[in-house]
């Protein structure tokens, strides 16, 4: 029930946008990310933006999966 | 966009599966999350770890802790539409599901978003039925901020909010289970931040790893719960930072203290957990459907055989029940842990067998 989503944000107009959902266009709101713009990806719930995804954040944690690897168990 | 085959790159997975090989000491690590239980079986990750790491199933499923009386509540509720997640419908009452009552003539319509049920509203005494964690909470409570400033009187929300961190507090005092870690819900955490769990190694001495969904996300938690066990370093450590950050979103958080208050609450099985729910404050009572109609919810789980709730906390594997597979599957669920999808019997069923 939890699942949330990545979605590209097409459109916006205040509190209210369209994102795009792999190809299928879906209304959602942004009053918890409101600093969110056009072409940002955010993680969407019910109809709702939760949160904007970094890109750089998620280059970090590719790289932990590099250390991780790298880290042998004695 | 984040180049998702990276999180899923078969020669680290193989690093990382091979060096969990070592592992020599039993370790039992709860996935809180229904979402990460369908993970871990989409993905077969349970079959890359050596026998000795244990991966159990948590309370982590909104309509599995929900108790069953609230379906009859619902079902006896007369001329009101009754709006809800998909994921309700199947419940068993006491008597019968949802999906039977609407083939009886019972108005219930499934709905994506909260929003929706504001919508039906505008023609139809409506009651939207307030299933959902962290996750899933703001946008309900924002759903009633917008039907007070459109003052829509036809639409009501039954609060049965569920909150994670008071119930993982509750389950580490139940002496039965002992666990090494926890794999923490990655979009519960995207509302409430990885500071929600520091009284886990502060008060319990046990660590958790916030993480994503993907199955470097997974293995990699488990490699760092390996680590902190191995040093007897327990900490919180966010690995699903590209959605999840440390102090959460404060405007969904704002919105829920806005609407909502925190309470006790009645948990499937488990029974009632203090401050573990989320009420519906005085200011929006008009739109509290518990207050309209007069509803409470009771503990009444029945005597079906149907183990639930020792799967809920933990305590069993769902083949471990007798009813398992036998009498109880997808497509007739005696318990709600096989109703939903993110179940952990759906979930083993589907995945595991």
């Amino acid at each position: 029930m939890c699942l949330a989503i990545p979605a590209k944000i097409v459109e916006k107009d205040g509190e209210k946008g369209i994102v795009n959902l792999g190809g299928v266009k879906k209304e959602i709101m942004f009053t918890f990310t409101p600093e969110a713009e056009i072409g940002d990806w955010v993680i969407m719930h019910t109809g709702f933006a939760l949160n904007i995804i970094s890109e750089e954040d998620a280059n970090e944690t590719l790289k932990l999966f590099e250390e991780m690897a790298m880290l042998e168990d004695d | 966009m984040i180049d998702l085959s990276k999180y899923r790159d078969p020669k680290i997975i193989k690093r990382i599966v091979e060096d969990l090989q070592h592992w020599d000491k039993p370790l039992k690590i709860m996935e809180v999350c229904g979402s990460h239980t369908m993970a871990i079986g989409h993905w077969g990750i349970r079959k890359m770890l050596p026998k000795n790491i244990s991966l159990i199933s948590g309370p982590g499923c909104p309509v599995c802790v929900t108790p069953s009386s609230l379906i009859d509540e619902l079902i006896n509720l007369k001329n009101v539409t009754i709006a809800t997640f998909g994921d309700v419908l199947r419940v068993p009452g006491k008597d019968e599901t949802l999906e039977h009552a609407r083939a009886r003539g019972l108005d219930v319509r499934i709905v994506y978003s909260p929003l929706e049920a504001l919508e039906i509203a505008k023609d139809k005494e409506t009651i939207f039925v307030g299933i959902g964690f962290e996750t899933t909470i703001p946008g309900i409570a924002q759903t009633i901020l917008m039907a007070k400033q459109q003052k829509l009187h036809n639409f009501s929300v039954l609060p049965a909010f569920k909150l994670v961190p008071p119930a993982l507090e509750a389950l580490l005092s139940e002496e039965e289970i002992k666990l090494d870690g926890f794999l923490l819900p990655g979009h519960v955490s995207v509302i409430i931040g990885a500071e929600a769990y520091m009284l886990l190694p502060e008060k319990y001495g046990i660590g958790g790893v916030v993480s994503g969904f993907e199955p470097l996300d997974i293995l990699t938690a488990i490699k760092i719960i390996t680590e902190q066990v191995k040093n007897n370093k327990p900490a919180i450590v966010n690995e699903y930072n590209r959605v999840v950050n440390f102090v959460g979103n404060k405007n969904a958080q704002n919105v829920i203290d806005k609407v909502l208050k925190t309470e006790d609450a009645l948990w499937r099985g488990i029974g009632w957990i203090p401050d573990s729910g989320l009420g519906i404050r005085k200011e929006f009572e008009e739109f509290d459907a518990s207050k309209k109609y007069n509803i409470t919810l009771t503990d009444e789980t029945g005597n079906t055989g149907c183990r639930c709730t020792d799967v809920l906390k933990g305590k069993i594997i769902p083949p471990e029940c007798p009813l398992f597979e036998k009498v109880c599957n997808p497509a007739n669920p005696i318990g709600p842990c096989m109703v939903s999808s993110e179940g952990s019997c759906a979930a083993y069923y589907k995945y595991e067998r």
